[in-house]
């Protein structure tokens, strides 16, 4: 192992200060998410909002990053400026071996930086700077320049937003190496209320590894499960994408607005369209043979005489669904085109697309106006959802400047609430059922990776709550214990006990296997009781009629079942978040 | 006699299994950079990936450099690395032309030396062990 505690970094913008910490708990909170939560614990405020600068923005990764293949992820925590609460979102890219090699476990910034800042870090070396002549630059055109400035290619990773997080909107995103992203919750903003446009992490460090053979050849081991066998086929091959066919097929794929689970034109934007017209090559994260990532292009003719310009975009199916499917774009191309805007403008592209399906209802039913539209967005038409994309990033109203906070914070003003597709957050792509509309409503990063609840919703007709609540706090229970390593989630599937305990033993941290279970339910009870401790009342969650309109492959979405899941599993969270026992004399 | 060559490059999807292989298998650290090859954009991910690796050369200006023997020439090209007679001037690496020397803080060398234990390791094939041509001094009278 390389320590059996935690280095951690806390960078204070406000004063230009950088303390080096140590802290012990890799006993109980094993890393990643655990970590974070733990130092939530320590540096954030539950009695300040989001904004305030004292609020830490942090980054941790786990045990077994660097060490592994597919330990590739960073996880990132804040109080979000979405809900105001406790929250967590996910990028891999060069992020975790970027802070494995600065010989960090995690990073914390905290304060404000007087004037847009640039921030750089890694083994010997802090350093800011300012960059106030890049404010309003797009998120790529960042990263350009911070690749000058912060020369490392090759073992850097650079972290960034574009405008929307400048200007706060509530799901502004962390662009991390071009192609991932901190993408939910609001990471962005917090970037955004901090005056950090960029953050780069110089991996300059390596580590002794084991004595003995054992580590070498479990790595080769897995090494080989992951590149030649069929375990990651999916992901390599079509990538994510490869769900549009089948969800539809289900009628599970949220479809214009979610006013349909599935349509003839789904195959239009597949993935086995997007590879067959669009997709130009593979990436991967550092430390991760898969190469989930799929680079599409689009080419656009930019003058008269065959003058050509080409973009390189990166997809999935999330974005996929949120601005094709949700928009009724079904052209791959004008897919991409979308999501490029979204790219370069720092925004979540779920919310994004979710939010101007939201818009695109509400102005066909008469309930907002072209006058707050400012443009006529309508189904399928691509060149007007590239123009919502950037007045949400920067509002040029009052009716963006509040779609760019959350649908429904803009649908309780203007009307609509009813099919204002929010789960928690601007929803993903599963209408799998009433299990999955609860556990993302109800779940902590309102993600589909909370846990199984869209699977769940294939396997099993009956409706059992008990039995499906108790798969949910399990299921995520388990992906916490993954999250704190933290893991890439397409690896839970070879990531089992037996390996991960040997995996754990093979770099020294054998010891921490006996206690794999217990240290997911602490993270999970402390995860609930900085949420409740920030006023989250999960009672108060609702769930938008629309929900209840929905037909899936098990027929009519059932209001009973689904509300008894929502009281159910409100009640759960509420039993893992309470408070912990007076512990005095 | 073989050399490393990255011929496939416009494959590679910057996992960096390979660095990490030789940092592991060759030099014994968990690294991506104290390595014989090291993958970087060539500008930015949009760019694609570029390896820097020693290509192999003859004569080779990195033991050419090198005052005490530590890097010595390999008969076909390339180097043998000898780290124990290191005095850690650095002198290979301002001596490479590629880049292909990588000095961590410590001053301690990195270099590619042929032995292909990386390329196993490539999900993509990028990598490959070439034979080398032999030099025309090597051959000797053996035409006739």
């Amino acid at each position: 192992m390389i320590r059996d505690f935690f280095r951690i970094l806390k960078m204070d913008l406000t004063t230009g200060k950088a303390t080096l910490l140590e802290r012990p708990g890799r006993n109980q909170y094993l890393g990643g998410t655990g970590l974070a939560a733990m130092l939530f614990e320590e540096f954030g405020h539950l009695d300040r909002d989001w904004d305030d600068p004292e609020q830490p923005l942090i980054f941790a990764i786990g045990p077994l990053t660097g060490y592994y293949p597919l330990m590739s992820k960073t996880c990132c925590a804040f109080r979000s400026p979405y809900h105001n609460q406790y929250a967590e979102s996910y990028a891999g890219g060069k992020s975790a071996l970027s802070l494995r090699f600065a010989d960090l476990d995690a990073l914390v910034v905290v304060g404000r930086a007087e004037r847009l800042s640039a921030l750089c870090v890694g083994s010997r070396r802090v350093e800011t700077r300012d960059v106030e002549y890049m404010r309003g630059f797009d998120a790529l055109r960042t990263g350009r320049i911070v690749r000058k400035i912060f020369p490392g290619s090759g073992r850097r990773s650079i972290l960034r937003i574009g405008p929307a997080g400048e200007n706060l909107s509530a799901y502004a995103c962390i662009n991390v190496d071009t192609f991932r992203h901190f993408g939910r919750l609001g990471g962005g903003t917090v970037m955004g209320a901090k005056n950090l446009k960029a953050i780069c992490i110089l991996g300059d460090r390596g580590f002794d590894l084991p004595g003995g053979k054992e580590y070498s050849a479990l790595y080769k081991d897995i090494h080989k499960q992951l590149t030649t066998t069929e375990m990651m086929a999916k992901y390599h091959g079509l990538g994510t994408a490869v769900n549009i066919n089948p969800l539809n097929e289900l009628k599970s794929l949220p479809w214009k607005n979610l006013q349909q689970t599935s349509s003839p034109e789904a195959d239009n934007i597949s993935g086995e369209r997007f590879a067959q017209d669009t997709l130009l090559r593979n990436a991967a994260c550092a430390g991760c043979p898969v190469g989930c990532i799929h680079v599409g292009f689009v080419r656009e003719q930019f003058q008269a005489n065959n003058q050509y310009l080409y973009r390189q975009v990166g997809y999935d199916y999330e974005p996929i669904f949120s601005c094709g499917g949700m928009l009724e774009v079904t052209d791959a191309p004008q897919v991409l085109r979308i999501l490029d805007v979204i790219e370069k403008e720092g925004l979540d592209n779920m919310s994004a697309g979710v939010a101007l399906a939201w818009a695109t209802e509400a102005l066909e039913k008469g309930v907002i106006t072209l006058e707050q539209t400012v443009v006529p967005l309508a189904w399928g038409d691509a060149e007007n959802y590239m123009r919502g994309v950037e007045m949400i990033s920067r509002p040029p109203n009052d009716f963006y400047r509040l779609l760019a906070q959350g649908t429904l914070k803009c649908a309780r003003v203007y009307g609509g609430e009813d099919f204002a597709c929010v789960l928690g957050q601007e929803m993903a792509g599963y209408a799998t059922g009433e299990v999955f509309f609860i556990s993302e409503a109800l779940g902590f990063r309102h993600a589909h990776l909370d846990s199984g609840g869209y699977s769940y919703d294939q396997k099993y007709e009956d409706k059992n709550v008990t039995q499906a609540l108790d798969f949910l706090v399990s299921d995520a229970r388990e992906r916490i214990v993954l999250n704190c390593m933290v893991g890439c989630l397409f690896a839970r599937g070879v990531y089992k006990d037996a390996l991960m305990a040997q995996a754990l033993e093979a770099v020294g941290y054998g010891a921490l296997n006996e206690s794999l279970a217990s240290i997911g339910e602490r993270v999970q009870r402390l995860r609930w009781r900085l949420r409740l401790g920030m006023g989250y009342d999960p009672l108060k969650v609702t769930i938008p009629k629309r929900y209840t309109e929905v037909t899936t492959w098990k027929g009519p979405i059932d209001p009973e079942y689904l509300d008894a899941l929502r009281i159910g599993y409100a009640a759960r969270i509420m039993e893992m978040g309470a408070p912990l026992p007076e512990t005095g004399e | 006699m073989k050399a490393l060559r990255a011929v496939r490059m416009e494959r590679c999807i910057g996992c960096h299994s390979c660095s990490l292989a030789c940092a592991r298998q060759v030099h014994s650290v968990l690294s991506w950079n104290k390595s014989g090859i090291r993958i970087s954009s060539a500008g930015g991910l949009s760019t694609g990936f570029e390896a820097r690796l020693c290509l192999a050369c003859k004569p080779a200006p990195c033991a050419q450099a090198c005052p005490t023997g530590s890097l010595a020439q390999r008969r076909d090209g390339g180097v043998i690395q000898k780290k124990n007679l290191c005095i850690r001037c650095g002198e290979c690496a301002r001596a490479c032309p590629v880049d292909a020397i990588f000095l961590d803080h410590q001053v301690n060398p990195y270099v590619c030396i042929h032995c292909g234990r990386c390329v196993e390791f490539c999900p993509h094939d990028c990598l490959e062990m070439e034979e080398l041509p032999r030099t025309p001094k090597d051959k000797g009278g053996s035409d006739d």
